[in-house]
């Protein structure tokens, strides 16, 4: 596809939250008056100095940024050595090193930004979906600081196989609701944070985890994970003195790839790369790539690439890596990808645990398994890249919550 | 143009009664049981049929209605059956009006202009759509309105008398007040303050108002009834059913007298009601 010319990606989205034929506000009316009074009063905190300012003071001290640009030797040496028939190629590459912030993924840059937003609006109760638990952990470690109750929703399947983060959110005092509807995933969690919500809409603030869900979520979540790509933009200009060539990263819901990717879209040099969850391989049907698999439909408050059948029924994703295992995608992704500005890729259980070994043992960095799907295709595209190349991929988060999922992978596949 | 909505509300109003208005999952367990349930739900005292068109991921329903839905999914059924079933409803019943009521992602996969056609031939008098507010009215509502079908929409106690008049606008038939800010198959409303809510929608349109979520019995609907033009059950009837299922979740013998003989006493409890509102 080619890549329109517009005069710039970056206006998004518009007063009703579109972009393009996606995104909308489509909830129960219960929640309407709520959506309204959180959009005003994020609109007001975004033109107030002194949220800004607040914002980077917890950003610097309490989460620990900036996180760093870090060239990953190691693997730009091997991925150069073994790219066949390449002798001259293999970018050069580095990651982007959220797995370093407090609580050990990009999730807490938009947490914290929505706690401040709630804390503003003087609601006194907190609550979050969570996939991989990243999100939930976020959640229950601002909610701790500022003393407030969180209640987060969590599939049980989740519960199951992402264990330590359920142990740390209870230990940061958050209460744990394991959801058993549905397909007892991500999908499920939100629905059952949705109608909390709505049953409890006086006193409650829906801190969402990713790029999704009704307006203004999609803009605000982007803008909260927008520090990652600024940040990347001043760190490369330093260690380089330019733009990146590429960027990579991988997108269950999209934000921590959103974050990136947006303060670089009007920058047409820049090639940009998300990489989707194909689980056992999008023909097996068993993936969680909305955009490779799905098709535009409407749920969780936005009209996005979903995956579903004839009937309009959504099915059920699949993926390793609990973070990536939602049916739908953020919708700034949607129009992104159809607008041919950032290009959408894939990665199945196999490629990324493969990557996820490589990274730990080459880097001394135990991926989580989100990125490892990034990772997973920077290992082709950086061998289809000259030397000069330079190619960031967004260490989206650490990997100490999935050893127990990749061992069993592991494990099961000897037998 | 009258709908068989608005002669029904009109009747009722001459009668000086409330109207029962029924939900049930379309499909649940299987279609033939779903389809013989909503043939005898008139005869049991039911006014309006309100038909749900499940869906995966009902966002604003609680376990009982969640229930539903994927117990009709799993028995096979889709949008299509869905209405092919009011078709086959339509074949001995020409009076009662049918609403169906659901999500929005199944209708849009199906197509708007085609779904239209095909519900407005169908018998199909209404739409209820949960996750369409009126800020979304492009997508459905206006394109309903022009194809003759009335589109209901939910006001709710976080519907505030500023944002009232964006709701009540557009929507036709009646308005479907939900006495609680909650999911299906909640908590009691106070009838007291439900009478209050009904006047107070009431003083921005001549629309019926019918209430919902709570209702469970002949006692609470006669207390709704009394400050409504109808009064809608849903849930209370998905508990009776379910409780009519067997091991395999097949239908069982009496499911549907069971519910039917609900339906039956409720709609004793709304005809009971003193009438004070709705002058």
């Amino acid at each position: 596809m080619t890549v329109q010319q517009l005069n710039s990606f970056r206006t998004g989205p518009d007063e009703r939250g579109h972009f393009g034929i996606y995104g909308g506000r489509f909830v129960a009316e219960t929640l309407m008056p709520n959506i309204l009074e959180l959009e005003a009063a994020y609109n007001a905190a975004k033109a107030d100095p002194a949220y800004q300012k607040e914002m980077d003071h917890h950003l610097k001290h309490f989460v620990g940024r900036p996180s760093p640009l870090y060239f990953a030797e190691r693997l730009t040496e091997h991925l150069r050595k073994t790219a066949s028939g390449l002798s001259s190629g293999g970018a050069k590459i580095y990651f982007k090193r959220e797995d370093l912030n407090h609580t050990g993924a990009h999730k807490v840059n938009n947490v914290t930004g929505q706690i401040m937003l709630a804390l503003r609006m003087g609601k006194k109760r907190i609550i979050a979906e969570t996939g991989a638990g990243m999100h939930g952990v976020a959640t229950a470690t601002l909610c701790a600081k500022f003393g407030l109750p969180c209640i987060v929703y969590m599939g049980a399947v989740d519960v199951e196989r992402q264990q330590p983060n359920v142990l740390r959110m209870k230990m940061l005092g958050a209460e744990v609701r394991p959801v058993t509807s549905g397909s007892h995933t991500l999908k499920d969690a939100m629905n059952e944070a949705l109608r909390d919500w709505v049953t409890n809409v006086s006193d409650t603030f829906y801190c969402i985890g990713t790029v999704a869900g009704p307006h203004p979520y999609p803009a605000m979540v982007r803008d909260f994970q927008c520090v990652i790509g600024n940040e990347t933009r001043d760190q490369m200009q330093e260690a380089e003195g330019r733009l990146p060539d590429s960027l990579v990263a991988c997108i269950g819901g999209g934000s921590n790839a959103m974050g990136l990717f947006h303060p670089f879209l009007d920058d047409r040099s820049v090639e940009i790369y998300g990489v989707e969850a194909a689980g056992h391989g999008i023909p097996s049907g068993q993936h969680a790539a909305s955009v490779a698999g799905g098709r535009p439909g409407v749920l969780h408050g936005n009209r996005t690439y979903l995956l579903m059948d004839a009937d309009g029924q959504i099915t059920e994703a699949h993926s390793i890596s609990a973070g990536l295992d939602y049916p739908g995608i953020g919708p700034e992704h949607a129009w992104l990808n159809d607008m041919g500005r950032v290009k959408f890729l894939s990665a199945t259980d196999d490629e990324a645990v493969a990557a996820f070994q490589l990274c730990s043992q080459l880097e001394g960095i135990i991926p989580a398994l989100e990125p490892a799907h990034a990772l997973a295709r920077v290992f082709d595209l950086a061998a289809q890249k000259p030397k000069d190349h330079l190619m960031v991929v967004n260490m989206s988060g650490r990997g100490d919550k999935d050893l127990d999922s990749v061992a069993q992978f592991l494990e099961s596949k000897k037998k | 143009m009258t709908t068989r909505i608005e002669r029904r509300f009109a009747a009722l109003k001459a009668e000086g009664r409330a109207a029962l208005v029924t939900f049930t999952m379309s499909g649940d367990p299987d279609y033939a049981t779903s389809l013989e349930l909503a043939k005898a739900l008139p005869k049991a005292g039911a006014d309006l049929i309100e038909l749900g068109m499940p869906f995966t991921d009902p966002m604003a329903d609680g376990v009982a209605i969640q229930a539903a839905g994927l117990r009709a999914l799993k028995g096979g059924q889709t949008l299509i059956k869905t209405l092919a079933m009011v078709r086959d409803f339509r074949k001995d019943n020409n009076d009662t009006p049918i609403v169906l009521m659901g999500y929005y992602n199944p209708i849009y996969i199906y197509g708007v202009d085609k779904f239209l056609v095909d519900a407005k031939a169908a018998g199909v008098d209404g739409l209820i759509v949960v996750d369409l507010p009126p800020e979304e009215d492009v997508e459905l509502c206006l394109p309903a309105l022009k194809a003759g079908l009335n589109f209901i929409r939910l006001a709710t106690p976080t519907t505030d008398d500023k944002r009232l008049p964006a709701v009540l606008n557009n929507t036709s038939g009646f308005v479907y007040y939900v006495s609680i800010a909650g999911i299906t198959g909640a908590a009691a409303p106070d009838a007291t303050k439900v009478g209050a809510a009904v006047a107070r929608i009431k003083r921005h349109t001549q629309l019926p108002v019918a209430v919902g979520f709570g209702v469970r019995n002949a006692e609470s609907a006669r207390a709704i009834a009394a400050g409504a033009d109808g009064v809608v059950v849903g849930s209370a009837l998905i508990d009776v059913l379910r409780a009519n299922l067997d091991a395999d979740g097949k239908a069982g013998p009496n499911l549907v007298k069971a519910v039917t003989d609900l339906v039956s006493d409720i709609a004793q409890g709304v005809r009971s009601a003193a009438k004070v509102a709705a002058k």
